[in-house]
């Protein structure tokens, strides 16, 4: 099996190389073209498509899973999965919620959002630094890692919130989810940031370098001097990060905060990271490739709402979505192995 | 092949035997139920659909994969049985069985097909017919339940009956069936010689190919058992609960999962014992009912159990030799740390 081995740490001196390593063409170009396919059967199919609503439903429905994606990310590109984001998200968000209500509920001033995002991010550092000390010092399998630290985490957040919703937040909270800024909406900026973020740290940083070396061939990369394990941590600790701004976002978004929110996102999370050309054995994969997978997957899951898509029948699926693609890239990495 | 050790029983086998004994006797000294034979043969006939699962996931996590939407794929298969026999015009226990084995081979099947035929890996596939399953079952069931089973199905069968000071104790139908499934499994995996293959290739897949072990065959034969043991559990389920409900079993595969690992079967394949895994779905059962008994909070429940798990993964039998260091002294592991 041939893959394309673009290598994360590739310096090229003139500006036209830099700008294609930037925007690595071949990748995105298919990506591009299906994004085109997509916009275009859904405005065949229905005339509420190419509207400004549903441009601004999808620009407000995108970060959400954006970040989550972003928190998936980093454990794929380093061999592992993460299976806790939703609940770490979850969890991040009810001490958000419980930081509110501890300063005044819906009288809490912006000092009191701003101590409690500390601490909705902080709380998430803190769950994925656990994963990932567990993962990276016995050697338990990232899955059945973060598997159980899901079991506990949604058992966690059924026993304070007793399976109800937590609201009563101040209005700027709410303005903070569906405002402007610019002419993009808000959390729009926050995921372009996050994005921007993880680009630079995957593709600029040695810590970026260790994770796509530690995802290839861990045994190798601790025979050169890595200590892996500090990597791994960082890893999980930095899915962590994300899934505590994705708590944030959250309970801006719903100006509420209920347990088991975004269960359904784990998913579309892995599927956008393999649509977006990352090995699922870890090693390969660029952040930007996996935005626009993730654009194209927001445009599907609106445009099937907007058809009147059964909840159901788009959740099955998203699981035959999911197979069509490693199926498709199995069959590209058969040709193309075939070709050399 | 017919040169086995004498049944020995492994460190975590031994670790969760200690476990429960200390729990049981502490529970048979707090509370003044849990003793008791009602009490006991309530636990095995609650459990007997889990050990039933545990058995058949053991299979596809000692030959190196993993699944985890054989629990819905269980209830699309109550519903096709259900279906299915009432074309028949009733039909008994051996056609349920047969209709609900051949359902669950041919779910198991399209799970190994996708995995070994497309070289997808396994956790993918299954979280995708999860999805597919799941969805599909309940848009076109519209999420009704099914009542109206035949008279064999929800008639109460109980092997073994004593008349107690506090009620009747009885054993039921399912613990017969779980018996029996546990011992069929037992023999596949102990005493054949395709069963043994299953451990080789989990062990070392590229080994047990180059020694010309028939890994698709492999697949067909870890998937397809799992979804015949899913298919019998689930009509269990049904038999258990008198009906037959959509989402009634969703959600199940996690526990099912974190107990077989409890138990010492290795993500990654190649260990794993029946033992270990029925001690595991005890321990959770135990802990459950314990908390029952304590008038512990229903909401703390997953929360307490999601910890028990965390910690049984953190120190589990190898975690706690890599945690130790003591790995460097194991004789059939010198050779590839020598190195380090």
């Amino acid at each position: 099996m041939s893959r394309t081995t673009t290598s994360p740490s590739a310096r090229t001196a003139s500006l036209g190389g830099r700008l294609a390593a930037l925007v690595p063409v071949g990748e995105i170009g298919g990506l591009l073209l299906f994004l085109a396919l997509v916009v275009t059967g859904f405005s065949l199919a229905t005339d509420l498509f190419l509207t400004g609503p549903t441009f601004a439903s999808i620009a407000f429905q995108l970060p959400e899973l954006g970040l989550l994606t972003l928190a998936m990310l980093i454990p794929i590109l380093s061999g592992g999965l993460n299976l806790a984001i939703t609940f770490t998200a979850n969890i991040s968000g009810l001490v958000l919620a419980w930081v509110l209500q501890a300063n005044g509920g819906a009288e809490a001033g912006m000092a009191a959002f701003l101590l409690g995002a500390a601490a909705a991010v902080a709380a998430g550092a803190l769950i994925g630094w656990v994963m990932g000390a567990i993962i990276a010092y016995t050697g338990a399998h990232p899955i059945l890692v973060s598997l159980s630290m899901m079991i506990f985490l949604r058992g966690l957040g059924e026993f304070l919130t007793r399976g109800g919703d937590v609201s009563g937040f101040p209005e700027f909270v709410r303005e903070i989810g569906h405002g402007w800024f610019l002419g993009i909406p808000v959390p729009l900026w926050l995921l372009i940031g996050c994005v921007a973020l993880w680009h630079l740290l995957l593709s600029r940083t040695r810590l970026g370098l260790t994770i796509y070396m530690a995802g290839s061939n861990i045994e190798a990369t601790r025979y050169s001097g890595i200590d892996t394990r500090r990597t791994l941590m960082l890893v999980y600790t930095l899915s962590g990060v994300m899934c505590g701004i994705a708590g944030v976002l959250m309970l801006a978004r719903f100006n509420s905060v209920r347990v088991g929110h975004g269960e359904a996102y784990l998913l579309i999370t892995v599927l956008a990271c393999f649509l977006g050309r990352v090995d699922p054995f870890g090693g390969f994969g660029r952040a930007l490739p996996v935005a626009l997978a993730l654009l194209i997957l927001q445009v599907i899951a609106s445009g099937l709402n907007l058809l009147g898509a059964n909840q159901h029948l788009a959740t099955a699926l998203w699981g035959v979505f999911l197979i069509l693609v490693m199926v498709i890239r199995y069959l590209w990495a058969g040709r193309s192995a075939r070709r050399t | 092949m017919h040169s086995f050790p004498l049944p020995r029983i492994g460190t975590t086998e031994r670790w969760l035997m200690a476990v429960i004994a200390l729990m049981c006797l502490f529970l048979a000294l707090t509370t003044d139920s849990f003793f008791t034979l009602v009490n006991l043969f309530d636990l095995l006939n609650i459990s007997a659909v889990n050990v039933i699962f545990a058995a058949g996931l053991l299979v596809v996590l000692i030959a190196g994969g993993i699944d985890i939407s054989f629990a819905v794929a269980a209830s699309v298969v109550q519903y096709l049985t259900a279906i299915t026999v009432e074309q028949f015009g009733g039909g008994n226990w051996a056609v349920g069985f047969l209709v609900a084995s051949f359902y669950g081979f041919a779910l198991g099947a399209l799970n190994a097909t996708l995995i070994w035929r497309f070289r997808i890996i396994s956790i993918v596939v299954t979280i995708a017919t999860f999805n597919l399953f799941f969805g599909a079952l309940m848009f076109f069931t519209q999420g009704v339940s099914i009542y109206d089973l035949p008279d064999w199905w929800l008639d109460r069968i109980i092997l073994v009956e004593f008349d107690t000071a506090i009620g009747f104790a009885e054993l039921t139908l399912p613990v017969a069936v779980m018996i029996v499934v546990v011992a069929a499994t037992w023999f596949l995996i102990r005493r054949t010689t395709p069963g043994r293959q299953l451990y080789a290739m989990g062990d070392n897949p590229e080994g047990a190919k180059r020694v010309g072990i028939n890994i698709a065959g492999m697949h067909y034969l870890a998937y397809g058992w799992l979804g015949v043991t899913a298919g019998i559990a689930g009509l269990m389920q049904a038999h258990y609960a008198q009906e037959v409900v959509p989402n009634a079993l969703y959600g199940r595969e996690l526990d099912v999962l974190a107990a077989v690992v409890l138990g010492g079967a290795r993500l990654g394949g190649g260990r794993g014992t029946l033992l270990g895994a029925f001690l595991g779905v005890a321990l959770v059962a135990i802990t459950q009912n314990g908390l029952n008994l304590l008038g512990v909070s229903p909401y703390a429940f997953k929360m307490i159990v999601g910890a028990v798990i965390l910690a049984a993964i953190t120190l589990s039998g190898s975690g706690m030799t890599a945690l130790l260091g003591s790995f460097r002294t194991r004789p059939d592991r010198a050779p590839e740390r020598a190195a380090s």
